[in-house]
This record gives C-alpha cells, sequence and structure tokens, in this order.
C-alpha cells in the first residue's frame, strides 16, 4: 500500500464514523447551509457535530499550518480529503467568506499577529466575515472607491458606504477597501483594513432582490474607528490584497458551474420530468441544448481538476481565475435556464410546499447575478484578453 | 490520474514538435498540393518518421514497437494538428494498430504488427457507407462458403483508402457483425480514390465477390462490432487530439494578427469587441486540452475506451476548432480569404476532422443516449 492509499483509507475510516448520515445529502434549502459566527444557529445536532468533528481534525481549512487551525496537508492529501467527501456526497461542514476569501492573503500578506488573532477563529467557524467591496458608484470600476479613511495617527476614521454585502447583517467581521490617498492615482491610494461589525457606526440595510429574497446588504460607515494594526499590506498597497482575494473569490464563484455533489443531473431531471421515447428525451431540442450543457459542466471539472494538477506540478495556467469565474457563472446561469424549461409551468410556482416556495423560480433569479457579482464576465474577459493573451488596452 | 504531462512525454512533445515545424510545416501541406501529388503525404517524411518511432507508439515491445500508449501517440498527433502534416499515422499508426493489438491473432500480430510499427506496411478501416457515419449499420455481407467467406458491398470516406495495403473491412454475418483483413490486392478489391477540401485524399472502396479466409477473421465471428467500436473511439480521440493541436494554432496565429494589423491608427486587438470575441475561445480552448489528455490517459490506464467521454471530447473538439478556424477567417478579415495566407488551410483540414467517424451532432447524440436520455 502506498502513503497516499493508507491515506485515503485513514481518510475514508474516520469519515465513515464520524459524518453523520444527514450530512451526506444536499442541502434541501440554504437555512441547511452552516456559516457559522457568533450568532450561528445550528439547525441540527448533526450539523453541530459535524462541524465540531472537522475543525477538531484541521479540514475545514485542509491546507493552511496547524498552528492557524488547518491539517498541513500537501496538495496531494487535500485532493484525497476532497474526493473522499465527494464521495459519501457530504456537505461542507462550514461556508466561508473566511476560508474562500481572507485566509488566502492574510497567509500570504498577514502578519504574524494578524494570522494568529483571525486565522483560527476562522478555521472554526467562530466569527464570520462579511466582504465591502463595492460601492455605489465603484463596481465594475472598483478602483475608483471612495470609501474615506483618514489617518488619526494610531487608527483610521472611516466614512462611507458599501453596496452588495453578502450576509452584511450577519457578518462579525468585515474585510474591507477603503481609500487612504486622494491624490495618488486611483490604485495606489487603496488600503485593505479590517474591522468588527459591532464597532459604532456600522450599519447595514437589506436590498431586496428581483427574487424577493435580501441575501446581500447595503452597509454604512459613519465615523467608524479603525486600528492601524489590521491593515493588510502596506497602507496605499491595499489593490495589491484586493486583486489576490479577488482571484480567489473567482475561483470559488466558478465552482457553482459544477453542478453540487449528490444533486440529480440535468438530464436526469429532464427524464424524470418529461420522459423518453424509445430511450430518447421527448423534446428532442431541448435535449440537445441539455448535452451541450453537460459536456461544458464536464470540461469546467476537468479543467478545474487540471489546474490543481498543474500547480502541484509546479506550472500554473496563471491569471485563470478569471476565465473559471466566466466560464463557471455561465454555465450556472444555463444550468437554471435548462431547469426552467424542463420545469414548464411547475417551474413558475412562486410560493407553496410544493415549490419549496418557488424555490427553483428563485434560484434561476438569483444566477443572473452571477455573471455580475465578483467582476462580470465582461470584466472577466478583459483581465483575459489583457493579462492571458497579451491583447494592447 | 494526473492531467498534466509528465517529462517523458513533455520531451516527446518538444521532439515532436521541432521535427514538424522544421521538416513539415504548412508550407509542406501547401506543396504536395501545388505540385499535384496523388497520394496526399510524402513517403519521404513518413520513413522519416518511422525513424522517429511514431508508428512504433502504440505496437507493443514484443512485437516490434515501442508499446508507449494513446497518450504518447496524441501528444504526436496533437503536434501535427498544428502543421497540418498529413501522414498515414491517424488511421495506420493508431486506429489499425489498435484494433490488431487488441483483437489480432497470434499470427496476424506477428506478421502485420512488425511492418506496422517499422511505417511499412499501411492499413485503413473500411467502415462507412453512406454519407453519414453510421456504424452500426452495415450493409457489406460477407457469406460463408466452405473454408471461405465471400465478400460484396461498397464501402466510402476509407481515409488513405487509396495507398493501404490491408484493409479491415466491416461486414454482415447472418445477424452479427464481423470484422476481416482485406489485402487491397485481392481480386474483387476496386480503390476508388478521390480528393477532399482538405488536399487530403479518401477512396470509395468496393468489394465485389471477394474471397478471404477464416484466418483473416479480426477478432471473433460475429464478434465484430465492439472491436470496431473501439477502433473508431481510438480514432476518435486521434482526431480530437488533432484538432486540439489545429485550435491552438490558428488561435495563436490569430491573436498574434490582432496585435500587428491596425485600423484606425491602433492595433485591431484593442477592440474590445474582438477582445471578448478571443477570451472566450481562449477559454473553449483550455476546456478542449482537459478533455484531450483526459481521453487519451482514459485509454491508456482503463485499457478500453469510455465511449461517453470519446464522445463528449470529438463533439466539444469539433465545436471549438470549427469556433476557432472560422474566427482565424474572420479576424483575419480579406487576408484570412486569401489561398496565398495560410490561415484557410486550417479550416478547410478542421472541417475534414470534423466529419471524421462521426460529426458533432453524432456525438452529441450517442453522448446523450449513453446518459440514458
Amino acid at each position: 500500500m502506498t502513503h497516499t492509499d493508507s491515506f485515503r483509507q485513514q481518510v475514508r475510516d474516520w469519515l465513515e464514523i464520524n459524518c453523520p448520515e444527514s450530512m451526506r445529502r444536499p442541502y434541501r434549502n440554504e437555512a441547511e447551509a452552516c456559516w457559522g459566527g457568533r450568532n450561528c444557529v445550528f439547525y441540527s445536532e448533526d450539523q453541530k457535530n459535524w462541524l465540531e468533528r472537522m475543525v477538531s481534525k484541521g479540514w475545514t481549512v485542509p491546507t493552511w499550518p496547524k498552528e492557524y487551525g488547518g491539517a498541513g496537508l500537501d496538495r496531494e492529501q487535500a485532493k484525497i480529503l476532497k474526493e473522499e467527501l465527494k464521495r459519501i456526497n457530504a456537505r461542507p461542514p462550514l461556508e466561508s467568506f473566511g476560508i474562500s476569501m481572507l485566509g488566502p492573503p492574510l497567509l500570504k500578506y498577514g502578519t504574524e499577529a494578524q494570522r494568529q488573532q483571525h486565522l483560527p477563529p476562522i478555521a472554526r467557524g467562530e466569527i464570520r466575515w462579511a466582504q465591502g467591496y463595492s460601492e455605489p458608484n465603484a463596481g465594475s470600476d472598483l478602483a475608483s472607491l471612495q470609501m474615506r479613511a483618514d489617518d488619526m495617527g494610531d487608527h483610521f476614521n472611516v466614512n462611507g458606504s458599501k453596496v452588495w454585502t453578502s450576509y452584511g447583517e450577519l457578518g462579525d467581521w468585515m474585510f474591507c477597501l477603503v481609500r487612504t490617498d486622494f491624490e495618488a492615482p486611483k490604485h495606489k491610494g487603496i488600503s485593505f483594513v479590517m474591522f468588527d461589525m459591532t464597532t459604532e457606526g456600522v450599519s447595514t440595510r437589506p436590498i431586496k432582490l428581483i427574487s424577493g429574497k435580501s441575501p446581500f446588504t447595503e452597509t454604512f460607515l459613519e465615523n467608524v474607528r479603525v486600528e492601524k494594526d489590521q491593515v493588510i499590506g502596506a497602507i496605499n498597497d491595499g489593490w495589491t490584497i484586493a486583486k489576490y482575494l479577488l482571484s480567489h473569490e473567482r475561483e470559488m464563484i466558478a465552482g457553482s458551474g459544477i453542478s453540487a455533489s449528490g444533486s440529480l443531473p440535468v438530464s436526469q431531471s429532464a427524464v424524470k420530468t418529461i420522459g423518453t421515447e424509445n430511450g430518447i428525451l421527448k423534446n428532442t431540442m431541448l435535449r440537445t441544448d441539455i448535452a451541450r450543457f453537460e459536456i461544458d459542466e464536464r470540461c469546467l471539472g476537468l479543467t478545474i481538476e487540471r489546474a490543481r494538477d498543474e500547480v502541484k506540478a509546479g506550472v500554473s495556467l496563471g491569471a485563470a481565475a478569471s476565465m473559471f469565474k466566466y466560464y463557471g457563472t455561465e454555465l450556472n446561469k444555463r444550468r437554471y435556464e435548462l431547469l426552467m424549461s424542463i420545469g414548464g409551468h411547475d417551474a413558475l410556482v412562486w410560493e407553496g410546499d410544493k415549490s419549496r416556495d418557488g424555490y427553483l423560480p428563485k434560484m434561476w433569479l438569483r444566477t443572473k447575478g452571477n455573471s455580475i457579482e465578483g467582476g462580470t464576465s465582461e470584466i472577466q474577459l478583459n483581465i483575459v484578453a489583457k493579462r492571458i493573451l497579451g491583447l494592447p488596452g | 490520474m494526473s492531467l498534466v504531462l509528465n517529462e517523458e512525454q513533455v520531451m516527446l512533445k518538444d521532439s515532436a514538435r521541432d521535427f514538424l515545424q522544421s521538416r513539415a510545416p504548412v508550407s509542406h501541406l501547401r506543396e504536395l498540393r501545388d505540385k499535384g501529388n496523388t497520394e496526399g503525404f510524402s513517403r519521404e517524411l513518413w520513413s522519416e518518421m518511422a525513424e522517429m518511432g511514431w508508428p512504433a507508439i502504440l505496437v507493443p515491445e514484443a512485437h516490434g514497437g515501442l508499446g508507449y500508449g494513446y497518450t504518447g501517440m496524441g501528444i504526436v498527433l496533437e503536434e501535427s494538428g498544428r502543421t497540418l502534416t498529413p501522414s498515414p499515422l491517424l488511421s495506420s499508426g493508431m486506429m489499425c494498430a489498435a484494433g490488431i493489438v487488441r483483437a489480432g491473432s497470434e499470427e496476424q500480430s506477428a506478421v502485420i504488427l512488425p511492418a506496422v510499427a517499422a511505417g511499412e506496411h499501411l492499413l485503413a478501416l473500411a467502415c462507412d457507407e453512406s454519407a453519414q457515419h453510421a456504424p452500426e449499420s452495415t450493409h457489406t455481407k460477407a457469406v460463408k462458403d466452405g473454408s471461405t467467406y465471400r465478400i460484396n458491398g461498397r464501402k466510402t470516406a476509407v481515409v488513405d483508402g487509396h495507398f493501404a495495403e490491408t484493409f479491415i473491412v466491416s461486414a454482415k454475418t447472418d445477424d452479427g457483425t464481423s470484422l476481416f483483413l482485406v489485402p487491397a490486392n485481392t481480386k474483387g478489391v476496386h480503390v476508388e480514390p478521390y480528393r477532399v477540401l482538405d488536399t487530403h485524399f479518401a477512396a470509395h472502396v468496393s468489394l465485389d465477390h471477394v474471397e478471404v479466409e477464416e484466418k483473416d477473421l479480426l477478432g471473433p465471428l460475429k464478434g465484430g462490432q465492439d472491436i470496431l467500436d473501439y477502433i473508431l473511439d481510438v480514432g476518435r480521440v486521434g482526431v480530437s487530439a488533432e484538432l486540439l493541436g489545429i485550435a491552438q494554432e490558428a488561435f495563436e496565429r490569430t491573436i498574434e494578427y490582432l496585435k500587428e494589423r491596425k485600423q484606425f491608427g491602433v492595433p485591431i486587438g484593442s477592440f474590445q469587441a474582438l477582445q471578448h470575441r478571443a477570451a472566450h475561445l481562449f477559454g473553449e480552448i483550455e476546456m478542449c486540452k482537459s478533455l484531450v489528455i483526459k481521453a487519451l490517459s482514459t485509454l491508456d490506464e482503463s485499457g478500453d475506451s469510455d465511449s461517453e467521454l470519446v464522445s463528449l471530447t470529438k463533439a466539444k473538439l469539433g465545436e471549438t476548432a470549427h469556433l476557432a478556424t472560422t474566427e482565424a477567417i474572420q479576424m483575419h478579415g480579406g487576408i484570412g480569404m486569401t489561398d496565398e495566407f495560410d490561415i484557410g488551410f486550417f479550416l478547410k483540414r478542421c472541417e475534414v476532422l470534423e466529419n471524421l467517424f462521426g460529426d458533432n451532432y453524432f456525438h452529441l447524440d450517442r453522448f446523450a443516449r449513453l446518459r440514458g436520455y
């Protein structure tokens, strides 16, 4: 038995004992996802146990060093863990912007004190993070942001507003881009700061979306005190951190192009709803679109896998996060277009138990934002054209 | 299974690229066409390829080959897609060699494989019978008469059929399909070559009371369909690798042109209308790279073909290479329409390969069927 085989066996054995049965199926609704945080309410004992057990192994952040709450796994081991979790359709024990977005820049650019302060609570799901990037007048042109941070000597005094803060009302801490130099060119006057959202002067207001849901808020800062030791990287060099974080955010969003483990493939949902004749889906025009979709879904999965293998082998796809973000979100939009067509009249129902309160049409509406948030598809294509293809600006 | 090439494979890729770029760039194909070559490939170049060991890549060492596997063969085909180099590598070196390695009798293997590996014996698959690829409906018949089989039928679109020395012929035997090895010089075999749009050749092959022996069966009687599907799947992956080379080369040439060509006083590559299309195409080609390496390594590692993966690969590569070559023409503008400029050769070769062994629609349909819808 090779080294990796024995690791796989250990993982498999441990999961067999420790992953509760009810955690081995897809979420039935969004409320079943665990986001942690100070005000976390577990919907079941299993959910709580699953998180705690994974935390104890360091497997909420398997590749982070042990001293920060991780398990210090190498890429090969992390891949095995991922595969074994997928094999039993295990749910993520923790959904977290701290893990997927803030962690990587903290590890790369944070001071030792910042890492000690923030990483372990992220790994344990104790602090829920919110992102303060976009502003009412800084969307695709993010670097034109205007939130003002005045240097008060030992701290900054911050004023302004952010928009599109995911679950802003539930955030414990926020990582945030602020302008610390109004004279410098726009990319050179930004700093990356962190603050506790219970600090005086922070407030949020929900934004109601076309789906009727409010997963985002506006966030207002009025004379908010931000300590200087809560700046990541150098003052006025926040754009470097911001871009690094964005590439991780985009990779995370790209994953949405691949259907969640355990969920029904689009074609199977079509077969169930529409039926077949001589083994062929009755709606043959839709069938072709589904086939093209499923092919692209597989393409994306394999390419993400290849990108990981290439990182392992020391050859990197470079600015590929933008490509993945573009591809994954466009794919997810196609998935919901197809599911709406498959559902027909039933997919239009907005309320009631049978439609799980209009789960499908609300998700369909939600996916329209996938190619806007985290940088629009058009911005991603700009980045690919300029940074990867080297086309002139 | 890792989706990156290992060191040895990277070396093969580099040496294949060096050889093809220096000995057989696109101008080589142009020269064959302009000089009226009627075989569609250069025998001289082929013997150099044989010296490089390329036709031996799939042949096991026991039969004088290298036993280097499908990934190795795919790497060479991808590179030959970049240079549009015509050779019997796909049909003889990959498909027919794979068929004989898989199903050949000891005697067949011992006689044919060493000659295939040396590039001295060329084979072709005679399977299609109509304008649309339909490998499961064979009308050619082989009727048993004592110890011989008498074959009657007409095959079309036989790649390399005009110079092959032996055909693998699919024929109905009672209620099943069988494969036969038929030497091209057998009485009753009539070969009618024709040129296709990419200056390659194919042939109609008619079989008129062609007599073969029981020992000429490739694989078991009535067991031919599975072997045929395997040979075709191998070919589809090979074609996909070549299409990947074509798509990348056409794309890279186009990007260079976008940087060079000026209109309105600026490089046309600074226009967002073109940038976005180029960036989209870049993503599609990255997807294709993953598919090709996955399909090749699956052939190597499982010893069998995963038909769902093969069909999705062929369909996606066909569509992407089509997009890459048609966008290449459009983005080159008027010069892309001229015969003097090379980019049109990529469009033509792509169109032929897309059609080979099932076009995009064939494989979309097959993919869906295999997934139960």
